[in-house]
């Protein structure tokens, strides 16, 4: 699954169950069908308009890296 | 239709209240809204309640009638409306509809959130569930992330800064600083917001809203029948609400709230005005970003140019259009359910001229402007002088 990030942001103050994750980068994908998905960053920091593609899926929380 | 008017208005203050319980904050606000209108409890012919999570904050269900019956209020429905922040701010369009419809004359509207008794992770917790908590939520949105992926956005599309962003809440605090009932009377600098902690980038603690307890009432009746009750009657000239999809990655352009666009153009039309007839205005800044897309959606500026009218300085108390004179939910707080009520109470205060320190020389006209969510539900109300 491929897409472009169309916005994000980093979660510095996260819900009390993903406490143990933060900070983590958060971001809203443009998909290649035109649809949007919330997902969050593996590795490197992106920013709008970067070309990102599925690397994971962990706890059914989609996970996109930098392609 | 009949023409409805707002003839009583009670609040507490806002704050961190750690021996104050949610019912008796609640039957605080109601009481000195019965006695500003100079009615008895007896009078009332129904009660209507903005509360988002109660049950997840405080633990207690069945809020309406367990506060109303506090009050002395008996054997009226009584009814608890959730629609996230835009709680009472429903509550209160409903209200206006059943005085409008000619069901009931005396009808009571109150808001109401005790948040401070939770740890700021579980209050992120519970906030989180106004989203789609199968979608966004299960990823880690907050709703601070919520509000600063719509920020980014905003910024890569209309260029809008952080200085701008700033400037919202560096006047909001000025305006709460003379506020005797807002949660933080501090006036704060441009410096201290550009660098205030991060919470969700690109936004700091500066630019979200504060975490409240606190309760809000107002009374209303049928126009004709106001002047029994006040001298100084305000009318509900206009009010809609509508909603959007709850998820923020559902909607196609998350710079605007359709739903807010939508209302206002709703209450714009019933009130036979437009955007440039309102002269002041309550805006539901929950952040920073929220009240520059809420002045752009309501039409007071054009698309993307929200930033540059708030650094201006058009919006302050002397300013050509005053925006949130009460403080906003960033200085005068923000007890979720309560907010959209307090927000008549604050517009009602302005129009009978009784806003003591942050009192503004126009204010025939004024607007409200409720969100609940990330847009899924907007509540506008358009009030006058009678």
């Amino acid at each position: 699954m491929k897409g472009v990030i169309y916005t994000e942001t980093v979660v510095f103050a996260p819900p009390e169950q993903f406490a143990a994750d933060a900070p983590y980068q958060l971001v809203i994908v443009t998909l290649e069908d035109g649809k949007r998905l919330t997902a969050r960053i593996a590795g490197e920091r992106v920013a709008i308009g970067y070309a990102v593609e599925l690397t994971e899926t962990r706890n059914r929380i989609p996970f996109f890296s930098k392609k | 239709m009949r023409e409805v008017a707002v003839i009583g208005i009670g609040k507490t203050a806002f704050g961190a209240f750690a021996d104050r319980d949610l019912r008796s904050l609640a039957v605080e606000a109601g009481l000195a809204c019965l006695g500003d209108a100079g009615v008895s409890p007896s009078q009332i012919e129904a009660f209507y309640l903005g509360n988002f999570a109660g049950p997840s904050f405080v633990g207690q269900n069945h809020l309406a009638p367990y506060i109303a019956g506090a009050m002395g209020v008996e054997h009226v429905p009584c009814t608890r409306f959730e629609a996230a922040c835009a709680s009472s701010g429903s509550a209160f369009f409903h209200a206006v509809a059943s005085v409008a419809s000619g069901m009931y004359d005396l009808v009571l509207v109150g808001g109401v959130e005790k948040m401070t008794s939770q740890t700021t992770p579980k209050v992120t917790e519970i906030l989180a569930g106004a989203g789609d908590m199968a979608g966004e939520g299960r990823a880690g949105a907050t709703f601070p992330a919520l509000f600063a992926m719509i920020a980014r956005r905003h910024m890569y599309q209309y260029g809008t800064t952080r200085e701008q962003l700033a400037a919202v809440a560096v006047k909001n605090h000025s305006n709460g600083a003379k506020n005797p009932q807002a949660h933080m009377r501090k006036v704060i600098t441009m410096e201290q917001a550009l660098n205030g902690k991060l919470i969700a980038d690109p936004l700091t603690v500066y630019d979200c809203s504060l975490v409240s307890d606190g309760a809000a009432a107002v009374l209303i009746c049928p126009l004709e029948r106001a002047s029994e009750f006040t001298s100084k009657p305000v009318v509900v000239k206009g009010i809609a609400q509508t909603s959007d999809h709850v998820a923020l990655d559902e909607k196609d352009d998350i710079t605007t709230f359709r739903a807010v666009k939508e209302a206002a153009q709703k209450a714009y039309k019933m009130a036979g005005v437009t955007a440039s007839d309102i002269q002041f205005a309550e805006l539901h800044d929950c952040f920073t970003i929220a009240e520059i897309v809420a002045t752009e959606d309501l039409g007071f500026v054009e698309k993307g140019s929200g930033g540059p009218y708030v650094l201006e300085g058009k919006t302050c108390l002397r300013g050509e259009r005053p925006i949130n004179t009460s403080g906003g939910l960033k200085s005068k707080g923000h007890p979720v359910g309560a907010t959209g009520v307090a927000q008549i109470c604050d517009v009602v205060l302005q129009i009978r001229g009784d806003a003591g320190d942050r009192q503004i020389a126009r204010h025939d006209l004024g607007l409200t402007q409720n969100l609940g969510g990330s847009g899924a539900t907007a509540v506008v109300t358009i009030l006058g002088s009678a």
